[in-house]
Formats: C-alpha cells, sequence, structure tokens
C-alpha cells in the first residue's frame, strides 16, 4: 500500500532522511520509532506530499505522491505532529470543510462525519469552537480529520501526544481497530505504544532506518547478554567473589546503597550469551552459606534495543552490538 | 482548481467569524462618510470625483490589513499541512483565498454606493463617471489585494507580511512620480506601471480597455508569484 523507495531529504545542507526505504502492506500498521530530531516527521511528510522528497520515489496505493499527487492525496488521511485545526470553526464546521476538500459526496458528509464523531467521542464539543475546546479533544479532532473521507492509508505523527492516560488508551484502541480496514503508519518515541499497537516496527535515527521489524524478533536478534538481578544476604566481597567463579558470568555490580529492609544487598549478574546461571548461583551461594532471597533473569527490553540501536555509545561498544544491528537491518 | 469554492467559502466566513472584517469594514465606511460629506459641503457638486481620489488613498491601507493573514496563518496555526496533503492544487489555495479578500472588498464598495444614492437626491449626478470610477477602484483594490496575498506568501510572520505589502502597494501606486526624476524613455515606463496613473482615466468617466488589462495582469502575476513562492518553499 505505501512504498518508499532510497527517499533522501535534504533542506538546504542539512540532511532531513538519507536513503530510507520500506514498504508497507495492505492493513497493517507499521510503527515509526526513533528520538526526537530523528527525521520521523520529515519521512511523513514526505510520504503524504508535504515535502516532495529531493530523490528517491514515494507510492501510495500505487500512485506517486509526487506525479500523481492529486490521486495519491485522495488515499491518504494524515495527522501531522500539531493537529491542523483552524481555531475560528467549530468542530463541525472543521469536519464539514475537510469531507469538501476530500472529495467527499455531499450526501455521504453528515453520515460519515456522524461515525467518525461518535467512534472518537467528540459528541460533546461537536459544535463548540476548536479554540475553546481541551488538548486532548484538538488531538482527537485532528485525528477524525485524518479519518474523513475514509482514506485507506493513514499517517499518524505522534497521535497520543499530550492525551491523558484514559484518552491515550481509548486511542490506542481506535487506532488498533482501525487496522485491517486501513493501513497504517504511526509514529512515537513511546515504545510501548509502538509495540501495542504495531504489528511491524521501524527505527529511525539520524535520518536513518536502522531496523524494521517484527516487535518480538526485533528485541529477540538484538538480545546480546543476558543479566540476572539478585538479592542476597550476607558480606558482598565473599558473595561477589563467589559469583564470578561461577561459569559464564562476565562481572557482578552490586549496588551497595540498594541494600533492602531485609539487608540484603542487590547484585545485578552480566551473564555470556543466553547461559543461564540461576542454578550455579543457588549452589555456589548455598557454599558460602549466603541466602537467596530474590533471583530474577531480565530480558532485553525493547526499550534496551532501542536506546541501543539509537545511542552512539552502545554501538559503538562492541562489535556484537554492531553485528546484531547490521543482521536485522539484512533480515528486514 | 475545481477546489477554489471550498477555500473561498471557508476564507469569506473566516473574515466574519474574527472582528477583523467588521472593524475594516467600519473604519473604511467611516472614512470615506467622512471624506465624502467634507467634500459634498466644501464643493456643493454633485460629483464622486474627489470622493473616488480620497477612497483610492484607503484602499492603499485596507488592502494589507485584508491579505497580511491569508497565507502567514494557514503556516502559523500549521493549517498548511492539511492543504498540502489534501487533493488540492497550490493555486487553488491562492485563488480561493485572494477572491474572499476581493470579495470583502467589493462587499465595502458596494456600502459606499449610499453616497451616489446621496448626491442623486440632492441634485443630478452624471453617473458615467460614477460607475467607470466605480469600475477603477475595483480593478485598483484587486491590483493591491493580490501584491497584498504574495507579502503574505513571502514570511511567517504577520507582522514582516504587513509591512513588505503595504510598502510594495506603496512603490506601485507612486510608481508615476518617477518618472520625473527618471529621463526620456524610462520615466515614460515607470509612468505606465503606476497603478494609480490607470487609476485617473477611470476618474474621468474614461474607460481603456488597455488600463483594465493592465490591472488584470497585476492580479496574475502577483498571484503567479505567490504561487511559485509557496510551492517553491515546499521543494525546498
Amino acid at each position: 500500500m505505501i512504498s518508499v523507495q532510497n527517499v533522501t531529504k535534504r533542506y538546504g545542507d542539512t540532511v532531513g532522511v538519507q536513503d530510507v526505504s520500506f514498504e508497507v502492506g495492505e492493513g497493517e500498521i507499521l510503527g515509526f520509532l526513533g528520538p526526537n530530531g530523528a527525521g520521523k516527521t520529515t519521512t511523513m511528510r514526505v510520504i503524504t506530499g508535504y515535502h516532495p522528497p529531493t530523490s528517491g520515489t514515494v507510492t501510495v496505493a500505487g500512485y506517486d505522491i509526487v506525479t500523481q499527487s492529486h490521486e495519491a492525496k485522495r488515499h491518504l488521511g494524515y495527522l501531522p505532529e500539531n493537529p491542523p485545526l483552524y481555531a475560528d470553526m467549530t468542530v463541525a464546521e472543521y469536519l464539514h470543510f475537510v469531507a469538501a476538500l476530500k472529495e467527499v459526496p455531499r450526501k455521504e458528509r453528515r453520515g460519515q462525519i456522524d461515525e467518525i464523531v461518535d467512534m472518537l467521542n467528540l459528541g460533546p464539543v461537536y459544535q463548540r469552537l476548536i479554540r475553546n475546546i481541551s488538548k486532548g479533544y484538538r488531538q482527537r479532532v485532528g485525528l477524525a480529520q485524518a479519518l474523513v473521507g475514509r482514506p485507506p492509508v493513514l499517517i499518524l505523527d505522534e497521535p497520543t501526544v499530550g492525551l491523558d492516560p484514559k484518552q491515550i488508551h481509548e486511542v490506542r484502541q481506535v487506532i488498533k481497530s482501525l487496522g485491517g480496514r486501513h493501513t497504517i503508519i504511526l509514529s512515537s518515541h513511546i515504545l510501548p505504544e509502538v509495540s501495542m499497537v504495531c504489528q511491524r516496527i521501524a527505527i529511525i535515527n539520524k535520518g536513518r532506518i536502522v531496523a524494521v521489524d517484527h516487535p518480538e524478533t526485533l528485541s529477540s536478534r538484538l538480545r546480546g547478554n543476558t543479566r540476572v538481578i539478585a538479592r542476597i544476604e550476607g558480606d558482598p566481597e565473599r558473595v561477589r567473589e563467589a559469583m564470578l567463579k561461577i561459569d559464564g558470568v562476565l562481572s557482578v555490580a552490586h549496588h551497595q546503597p540498594e541494600t533492602g529492609p531485609d539487608g540484603a544487598a542487590r547484585y545485578e549478574i552480566e551473564v555470556e550469551g543466553k547461559k543461564d546461571v540461576r542454578r550455579n548461583l543457588f549452589f555456589a551461594m548455598a557454599a558460602i552459606e549466603a541466602p537467596i532471597l530474590e533471583l530474577r533473569s531480565v530480558e532485553m527490553s525493547l526499550e534496551d534495543v532501542f536506546l541501543q540501536l539509537t545511542t552512539d555509545e552502545a554501538v559503538e561498544a562492541g562489535d556484537e552490538s554492531t553485528a546484531g544491528e547490521e543482521e536485522v537491518v539484512a533480515g528486514a | 482548481m475545481r477546489k477554489v469554492g471550498v477555500i473561498y467559502r471557508r476564507e469569506l466566513a473566516s473574515y466574519f467569524r474574527s472582528p477583523i472584517a467588521y472593524v475594516v469594514i467600519a473604519a473604511f465606511l467611516s472614512l470615506t462618510g467622512y471624506f465624502f460629506s467634507v467634500t459634498l459641503f466644501a464643493t456643493r457638486l454633485a460629483e464622486m470625483r474627489f470622493t473616488f481620489a480620497n477612497l483610492s488613498t484607503a484602499v492603499l491601507f485596507i488592502a494589507p490589513i485584508l491579505t497580511v493573514k491569508a497565507l502567514v496563518d494557514e503556516r502559523r496555526s500549521g493549517t498548511d499541512e492539511l492543504l498540502f496533503t489534501a487533493p488540492l492544487s497550490v493555486p487553488a489555495i491562492v485563488v480561493g483565498k485572494y477572491l474572499a479578500a476581493v470579495t470583502i472588498y467589493g462587499l465595502m464598495l458596494l456600502v459606499t454606493g449610499i453616497f451616489p444614492a446621496v448626491l442623486a437626491q440632492l441634485g443630478d449626478p452624471d453617473f458615467g463617471p460614477v460607475i467607470s470610477g466605480y469600475l477603477g477602484l475595483l480593478l485598483l483594490g484587486s491590483a493591491l489585494l493580490a501584491a497584498g496575498i504574495f507579502a503574505s506568501s513571502l514570511t511567517h510572520d504577520t507582522m514582516v507580511a504587513g509591512m513588505v505589502g503595504f510598502v510594495m502597494m506603496l512603490f506601485l501606486w507612486s510608481f508615476s512620480w518617477l518618472s520625473n526624476a527618471l529621463p526620456g524613455r524610462w520615466g515614460e515606463m515607470a509612468a505606465r506601471l503606476a497603478l494609480l496613473e490607470r487609476f485617473e482615466p477611470f476618474l474621468r468617466g474614461v474607460v481603456d480597455t488597455v488600463d483594465i488589462l493592465f490591472y488584470l495582469s497585476c492580479v496574475f502575476v502577483f498571484l503567479f508569484l505567490a504561487v511559485r513562492v509557496v510551492d517553491r518553499r515546499r521543494w525546498s
């Protein structure tokens, strides 16, 4: 439904995005993840035809966004980072204006707008001036605007920004329910949001796509070493010594200030590869008579993956993480 | 270009949603009413010539105010992202907004129709120059409003757009003064390019196709430039 091929966008001398390519299949929800300033908004603006690309091509529903822009834009709904609202119009006037812009036949406008207003719970503000409604409602009017005309492709730039937790939940449910019928690209810098709503994730950093994959694969492929967190009673020096003797333990970090009320100290143990050291740890601690009060292994979360991919230090730190990154890109 | 109407209607309504239209129309009418009465008492002539000359100056101040927000506001509020990603061409946006400004201006002129009506009550005015004078004012205003739309496309700052628009219009308006300063052909050219110079014949009741075409080409050139500026910004 959406195909982005080798898109580069320059603003004068600064590069917005560089050689970005990816595809989104029909009915799929793709999450666009990256730190602020990574090029999420630029990419979305290129896809929607707001900024034509410096080089490369974008097709939406089979139409080129530059050469067949009119047809392409007819298939597109876009919620920019700041909802494009006219403060001096009522919600009703605004949505009817958008419907006219989007070439919704006059007879269908009323019914379609009513349906969208119901879905997004905009009823209470329908006749009010946009100037006077809350930020949460504005964001939802922005989303409503993108849905007018029932476009098969939706581009949503940070759709949950500025909403309270309840509204965030509602909007996520709405977006999720739109998947299947609509092809959606959704940008966010909130990881749980993306992993909850999206089937695939593209991570962008410094204008380049660094990974495109399913959320689960993304975290498992990038999982380098495992970590085990333990709270153990006893002399920290002796405990550390015993731990380091266990096969597979790379390092032990001991957090003295985090000693709990039960007098146990907290240890973070980094383990090589995917080895499970918990059994050996139990016997080693039993041998030195240091009781384990808590023991759990920590998987690398999507958050860690994200940080690893988008932080220079992490990428440069070791060959391992760099290799992981290449692997994912190749698999995408 | 089918969407010109959609943009036009929104824009026209937005003039009346804010106090701008009311304030500008009220200011324009009170000023011109004052000019008209004063002239009438002084000359006791049943003609509109002096009033029209005064009106042509008032237009110079009205035009920037009516147009300054046209494209600036879209950029400031981010609504340009809606317009440029909707199935809609840039010329449709520019022309729709321009026509809305011309409509407001036309409404203002329409209300000043009360002046010739008063003259008709008191005396026996020659309606030829009155009609041609209105045509001239409409054309002059249309050209200035197009220049204002162009100024509005240049920047995202309302004050700057207003200032640029006003200065540009003032130059266009007073270009003919150069004809005395510049030698020979250059001076002649300056005189021909002046908006005000072209307006004079209309006051005398002379309607020349060349003058009409001049104003219409001004409109075309400025709207074309505005479209180019808006388009260019999207590509850069």
